[in-house]
């Protein structure tokens, strides 16, 4: 299949859905692994927006990647809970360890490292999502592990 | 004779190996030639015992935790499954006495049943609440939530028998109900182990406030870093419709119900309301000004009932035991009870609820234990990251709305962040600054521009320059952030600010700026 025939399909599974440009657009992630600027024309023209109106939900949300994410995506919990268990020095672990800083794609394309405000594990912290899966009492030894797990896998 | 084990699902649970634990259990009994039936259930909310094995016996549910993958054929050799002695037994969960000080209402299933059960739902009471408001009626059933007290759960208390009334008297043929799942307050997840561990119980309790106000079309939004509950509400939706729950003809009542899952993108602004409905219409989440309020001018200009996860799990409980008993517990004008979260540095972290009421100090020093580090308590941030610090000689106060908000803090969603004394808290004020500057809508100025200001300020004063002038103009920008910021994610980031400086002034003397 075509990139626009992709989209299409994409679209076509929420032409009745009210509102659906955010269902559209986490669908389109879901097929691509991110929101390329080049199908917003199309989704634009399909749900009958403006490319701007498209382009400003896109860049509103942090979860629209502009960019394929690396092989493994860490996201580190940073709000208040998981800050009062050391969630700070966890993520300076992270961006020594994997030599990016946060919101950086490392450049081997290995790691992505992004930050996150409150994954609701704040009773567990400190706490992050490694490729989508949530993990809590997190210390720099067991988040390598898991990196390292996920590494292996892909 | 098959033995009964129960697992949670719930995302804390899995979030320190629930799964691997699951299939131990599974390999070591089929190995110990033993029948076993494991349930997946929610959590009971004592997180620090995550990963909490439940076995059935003749004396009850008998738990073992914190319980790990690695630990199970040592478990089951000891005699787990016949509830034996270990030293991870805790003893019959409901008997323990954490458990035994709460009055659940509104998680009186979770952690108890199988969340995806309709059979188990039923037998706990479920769809109680929903037949006796269809008995009712419409306007008998508002008249119940008003009577009770119940209040918004999502941190404003807005009484929801009002919001309902309104949504109801304002004529239209299309109308909506919005349960806002968008829960990004550090340091609350009830509503995340809620819809995980009792997902019918919000189905029951927005199709109760659907046929209160004429509705015809639910939409609940959640928030995307909760996989998991996104995940299982879709099943609970598609289980529910085949149960006759939801749909064209709900309890064969003649009630047209359809309701639908929306997943948010991680703004943390769509957890204010109008932030949230503009973002289900499709857009970026722009706060609206208000007036119209939401139930007269909501979703797609629709009248529509906007109220939180907790504030609608608790109605089928209003319904099925009468307004009045559940305006019996609770204090003041704050009625029923509230599902707090103990969270950050604390031993014992997670759901406690209880009647209003309860002071701050038997939560964090008495059931969750003090500290997990072992150090002194220092602060604690109660209703998420806009809420105010408060020092350990405040832990006084009585958890409930009024008492709170002549502190000059705010209970919120029921979130309490613990910090021992390593903590900086010029450093936790400057956060609430640079978080506001990074979730800001930026359709109002104080916000968008104050916050930004914000952090410069405090970092001027840590770092010792013109000090007292910064202090000054720090104070003038929490003025002018709290009153002319359009929504509470302006006006109330001066709240941590405030409080910070106020009972920890010494943090905010000056020192050599780090990098």
């Amino acid at each position: 299949m075509t990139v626009v025939e992709r989209v299409l399909a994409v679209i076509e599974a929420h032409r009745g859905d009210r509102g659906a440009l955010l269902p559209v657009l986490h669908g389109i992630q879901a097929e691509f692994g991110y929101v390329d600027q080049s199908v917003i024309p199309l989704v634009a023209k399909e749900l009958n927006l403006s490319r701007a109106d498209v382009h400003g939900v896109v860049t509103f949300y942090s979860d629209f990647r502009s960019e394929p994410a690396g092989r493994v995506t860490v996201q580190l919990c940073r709000a208040e809970a998981c800050q009062s268990v050391g969630a700070e020095r966890l993520v300076a672990h992270a961006e020594v360890t994997y030599g990016v800083k946060v919101g950086q794609t490392s450049e081997d394309g290995a790691v992505t490292l992004g930050q996150v405000f409150c994954l609701g594990n704040c009773a567990l912290g400190p706490a992050a999502q490694v490729n989508g899966r949530l993990h809590g009492r997190l210390d720099p030894a067991r988040l390598d592990g898991l990196v390292d797990a996920e590494m292996e896998m892909r | 004779m098959t033995t009964t084990v129960y697992v949670p699902r719930d995302a804390a649970a899995l979030s320190v190996g629930a799964d691997a634990v699951a299939a131990a259990i599974t390999r070591e009994a089929a190995l110990a030639g033993r029948a076993v039936r494991v349930v997946r259930n929610g959590s009971r909310g004592m997180l620090w015992l995550e990963t909490l094995v439940e076995v059935v016996t003749d004396a009850g549910r008998i738990g073992y935790g914190p319980v790990t993958a690695d630990a199970v054929p040592a478990l089951v050799a000891a005699g787990m499954l016949d509830g034996a002695h270990h030293e991870l037994r805790v003893g019959v969960v409901e008997e323990l006495p954490w458990f035994r000080a709460q009055h659940r209402l509104c998680f009186a299933r979770v952690g108890v049943t199988d969340p995806l059960s309709p059979e188990d739902y039923l037998a706990h009471g479920g769809m109680t609440g929903l037949r006796r408001a269809l008995e009712i009626g419409p306007a008998a059933t508002v008249a119940e939530v008003t009577d009770s007290g119940l209040r918004g759960r999502g941190g404003a208390g807005f009484p929801a028998g009002i919001k309902w009334k309104t949504v109801a008297d304002t004529p239209g043929e299309l109308k909506f109900v919005c349960c806002n799942a968008d829960e990004g307050d550090s340091g609350t997840f009830a509503d995340r182990m809620l819809i995980e561990g009792d997902p019918f119980c919000l189905i029951e309790g927005m199709a109760i406030a659907a046929f209160a106000v004429g509705a015809t079309e639910g939409y609940i939004y959640i928030r995307s870093e909760y996989p998991e509950a996104v995940r299982t509400f879709r099943r609970a939706i598609d289980i529910a419709y085949a149960q006759g729950w939801l749909g064209d003809d709900v309890l064969g009542s003649g009630l047209r119900f359809d309701l639908m899952v929306r997943v948010g993108a991680g703004a943390y602004i769509c957890g204010e309301e109008t932030s949230m409905l503009e973002s289900l219409e499709g857009k970026r989440g722009v706060v609206r000004a208000k007036p119209p309020i939401p139930a007269i001018t909501g979703l797609f200009g629709k009248p529509t009932v906007v109220n939180n996860v907790l504030t609608l799990a608790s109605v089928p409980a209003v319904l099925a035991d009468g307004g009045a008993s559940y305006q019996a517990l609770g204090v003041q004008r704050s009625r029923g009870t509230q599902v707090f979260q103990l969270a950050g540095n604390i031993a014992r972290g997670g759901v406690f609820e209880t009647a209003f009421g309860i002071s701050l100090r038997d939560l964090v020093e008495v059931h969750g234990g003090g500290t997990l580090s072992g150090r002194p308590v220092r602060a604690v941030q109660v209703g998420g990251p806009l809420g105010a610090y408060l020092p350990v000689s405040g832990l006084d106060l009585a958890m409930d709305y009024e008492a709170f908000a002549e502190a000059g803090a705010m209970l919120g969603h029921g979130g309490i962040v613990v910090f021992d004394d390593t903590v900086d808290m010029a450093s936790m004020a400057r956060f609430a600054f640079s978080f506001c500057a990074e979730e800001s809508c930026g359709k109002c100025t104080p916000c968008r521009v104050g916050a930004v200001r914000g952090v410069e300020v405090i970092d001027r004063i840590v770092g010792g320059e013109d000090v007292d002038d910064n202090l000054a103009l720090l104070g003038d920008l929490c003025e002018l952030m709290t009153d002319g910021s359009l929504c509470a994610m302006g006006g109330l980031t001066p709240n941590p600010v405030r409080s910070a400086l106020q009972h920890f002034a010494d943090d905010f003397t000056p020192r050599r700026v780090t990098p």
